[in-house]
């Protein structure tokens, strides 16, 4: 999502890359390209000016580091500033105390208003096992109701309308009936107003007199360019606003309004819209859109997702399988849909570290997911179980059997060849670890942007990088995943961090393998 | 009123943010230099002009090295020469004399399509040519509900899908069928919101005009994009993937009645040379204007009248 200001980044680094040491007039030089870079992915010109210069005063005053590189010092300085403006911390909802939670919605029009609603409603009842009941207050556009009411009923969740009535009754009359009807927590539809319509404006101000919400909430479109900050200004004048959702994330937008807005209103953005589907509403943190934004992935992300789509049971299994050397096609097609559980490719994939820029060129798709599948499946159990099997006459099968040529089936066999390989060499160092309950915050301490990232993506990501025969994989492709997530996949990883990184890394390991050991033990 | 004065009145916060900028720039009699152009730049970023300003601020310091760019009337002079230089193309009413013509409208999610459409019908009507609208937008919920509506208000037939989920082609097939049929002048098409970024959705689109033309050859006559006045320096991406999806003819700017600068607009004719058709300044059916380079600069730079 942010790759043209990370590529931007990553060419004014790279002219920073290989001096010993930074002065002042390449650090000028850098910035004033930096500051290029976020005036044209449309962070305000404002913030654009005070990032670069808390940047050069972090970096002015900071001695140089001994063997740093001093592109990594600039990095650094930047991911800590970039945090400072859009966070520093991970903004929550806040819950009424007694009676309904009250969220008011509110932006201008077309920002994704009434999708969020319905994403909002999804992930508060899901997540949170609230009661919602969704209020229908957009009485102007034609049909709003209608589309509230539809998704309502895709997602089950209630929707209160009044015909006839104004806004501000609708609301009200919301609020009283989610109390009548046990539901918790309201979310209030409004119509999409411009700024400037004092009409209006004074109309959801109204709004927010009557039902007095917990939350003021402002849908911003992450395509918006400098004005984002004129309107939500305008809005925050006239509301509390306490926090942003920023929509419309999944495209290609660089979401310099992200930056932004924050800086500017000091409300702190809650959540991100990264797709069309009802599911797609992700919490915001700061630290991982700063890490997005300088390329280094979000690897916390992918980590959360991994542990929300794979059992720790399957990861283990397919863990020793790999490692025992025992590794088959039958276990690469399991990994391969457990891979594709998490979702499309090409959104996995962005989370990686040092994968966004290249997705551009890898043009990963999940119809070529499809046709490896079909490879799979297309061979049978005794194929998958001992590839040794797989003879001319049996590739000419499963290549029609998928509707392919023999040289996919010969590709397929190649990969799997050198992973196979790949895995035996890892599972000789005695690696591995499953994911365990600090792996989270290990992750995060991966990430911290002093160092190279910890690891190299090995494992099945590395293998996944290899499935599309380009970029490489995420070791290939300049900083790997850290251990925890390979592990987690069921991958086996090699740290090539620093030697801080490789010393806990590999502690981390050693106690993992003592209590490993320690339920073996029981369990006999 | 003029369409100018007009403009202005609708533009005008727009053109406060440069004109009085660039005022606040020279109080105090202050000189022309380095430093007065670096802050220009910055001044022209604000309004969305994008890598745009950087092109403006480099040829305004030739122009000073030159010794061509006196006074604060001379860098405006100079800025509007550069602008409308930049958006230079031929004013001309839309050809809607195919029988019918077909105009394909596409956008990403939110950027006006569905009510730039029904401004486009009220518009044509009013130069007394009948139009048919065809709710190809068969993803977003009661979408189609919402254009039915507009055709209401329009007394414009419509032809839309029976529920959510029906092929998009499908219905703007039927929708030139129909036309055909009825004897229609202009089939104005809807179509779902997608991100430019979403390979498959893109496809969608190019079959749509493939199935369009299959019925109808030589259409769609027009395929305009409809971009949201508000957004920066993506729109720019986006003209450019939808142009190479659905050979996109010419664009509707949405929106432009809040604050949003539109300088987008300057980045998209460097990089593309589409051709800005309307721009939406209002919410009501008539709040539609034919797009004029000449206003438009002057509205965005003041001064001038």
């Amino acid at each position: 999502m942010f790759e043209t200001l990370t590529q931007r980044l990553t060419a004014s680094f790279s002219a920073l890359r290989g001096g010993r040491s930074l002065s002042e007039e390449q650090l000028d030089e850098g910035l004033a390209e930096v500051r290029r870079g976020l005036l044209e992915a449309d962070v305000h010109i404002q913030v654009a000016r005070r990032l670069t210069s808390a940047v050069r005063d972090r970096l002015v005053g900071e001695e140089r580091l001994e063997g740093v590189d001093p592109a990594q010092q600039f990095v650094h300085a930047f991911h800590a500033e970039l945090v400072e403006v859009m966070g520093p911390e991970d903004a929550r909802l806040s819950f009424a105390k007694s009676g309904p939670t009250v969220i008011l919605m509110a932006g201008l029009q077309g920002a994704g208003k009434t999708t969020t609603c319905a994403k909002l409603a999804r992930w508060l009842r899901d997540e949170h096992h609230k009661r919602p009941l969704l209020v229908a207050a957009d009485v102007k556009r034609p049909a709003a109701v209608e589309q509230l009411q539809v998704l309502g009923e895709r997602i089950d969740v209630p929707v209160f309308h009044q015909p006839g009535a104004t806004p501000p009754q609708v609301c009200l009359a919301g609020v009283e009936h989610a109390r009548a009807t046990g539901a918790d927590v309201v979310l209030l539809d409004t119509a999409g107003r411009l700024h400037v319509d004092e009409e209006l404006m004074a109309e959801v101000a109204e709004i927010a007199r009557v039902t007095n919400p917990d939350d003021q909430v402002l849908v911003v479109d992450a395509m918006t360019g400098q004005d984002a900050v004129s309107s939500a200004g305008a809005f925050h004048s006239r509301l509390a606003l306490t926090g942003v959702v920023m929509t419309k994330l999944d495209g290609d937008a660089r979401g310099g309004a992200a930056l932004s807005l924050k800086a500017v209103t000091g409300c702190p953005i809650l959540f991100i819209g990264t797709g069309e589907k009802i599911e797609d509403l992700d919490a915001f943190h700061p630290e991982r859109m700063a890490g997005r934004i300088l390329g280094m992935g979000d690897v916390v992300g992918l980590v959360e997702k991994a542990q929300e789509q794979i059992s720790e049971k399957e990861a283990q299994v397919s863990f020793e399988r790999m490692v025992m050397g025992s590794f088959t096609l039958e276990d690469m097609l399991s990994q391969l849909r457990m891979v594709r559980r998490m979702g499309p490719m090409k959104k996995v994939l962005g989370m990686m570290p040092g994968m966004s820029s290249q997705l551009d060129q890898l043009d990963v798709d999940d119809a070529q997911m499809n046709r490896l599948d079909a490879l799979f499946t297309s061979m049978t159990p005794r194929e998958r179980l001992q590839p040794d099997v797989i003879d001319m006459s049996r590739r000419r099968r499963i290549a029609r059997g998928a509707g392919q040529d023999v040289g996919a089936v010969n590709d397929l066999l190649k990969r799997f060849r050198g992973m196979k390989k790949m895995m035996k060499q890892m599972g000789k160092l005695g690696l591995g670890s499953k994911m365990g309950a600090g792996a989270k915050r290990d992750a995060l301490k991966g990430l911290s942007p002093s160092g190279e990232l910890a690891g190299g993506g090995g494992g099945l990501l590395g293998g996944l990088g290899g499935l599309f025969g380009g970029g490489g994989g995420g070791g290939a492709a300049g900083a790997g995943a850290p251990a925890d997530l390979a592990d987690a996949l069921g991958g086996g990883a090699r740290p090539m961090g620093s030697s801080a990184t490789r010393k806990s890394a590999s502690k981390r390991r050693k106690k993992d393998r003592r209590s490993r050991k320690g339920r073996k033990g029981r369990r006999k | 009123m003029g369409l100018i004065g007009r403009l202005k009145g609708r533009l005008g916060r727009t053109r406060s943010a440069i004109s009085d900028g660039i005022s606040g720039l020279f109080r105090g009699g202050r000189e022309i230099d380095a430093d007065l152009l670096a802050q220009l730049e910055d001044l022209l970023y604000s309004s969305d002009l994008g890598p745009v300003a950087g092109t403006l601020c480099d040829e305004l310091t030739r122009l000073h090295r030159r010794g061509e760019l006196r006074d604060e009337e001379g860098v405006r002079d100079a800025l509007r020469a550069l602008l409308l230089e930049r958006l230079a193309q031929p004013v001309e009413e839309v050809d809607l004399s195919h029988e019918p013509t077909v105009i394909l409208v596409v956008g990403v999610n939110g950027s006006g399509k569905t009510t730039t459409i029904a401004k486009l019908a009220h518009r044509f009507q009013a130069q007394g040519k009948s139009v048919l609208l065809g709710a190809a937008d068969t993803f977003r919920a009661a979408a189609a509900r919402q254009l039915e509506v507009w055709a209401e208000r329009n007394d414009a037939p419509i032809v839309r899908p029976e529920r959510d989920g029906y092929d998009p082609a499908a219905i703007a097939f039927d929708s030139c069928e129909s036309a055909e049929a009825l004897g229609i002048d202009v089939v104005l098409i809807d179509t779902a919101g997608r991100l430019h970024t979403q390979k498959n959705l893109m496809s969608e689109l190019e079959k749509v005009r493939r199935v369009i033309a299959k019925r109808i050859p030589g259409a769609p006559h027009e395929t305009w994009l409809v971009l949201d006045g508000t957004n920066g320096q993506n729109a720019v991406l986006q003209a450019r993937e939808f142009t190479s999806a659905v050979e996109v003819t010419g664009l509707v700017v949405a929106k432009l009645d809040g604050t949003a600068r539109g300088g987008a607009v300057f980045g998209i004719k460097e990089a593309l040379g589409l051709p800005v058709r309307y721009i939406g300044t209002g919410e009501t059916l008539g709040e539609l204007e034919v797009f004029e380079p000449r206003s438009y600069v002057e509205a965005i730079l003041g001064g001038g009248d």
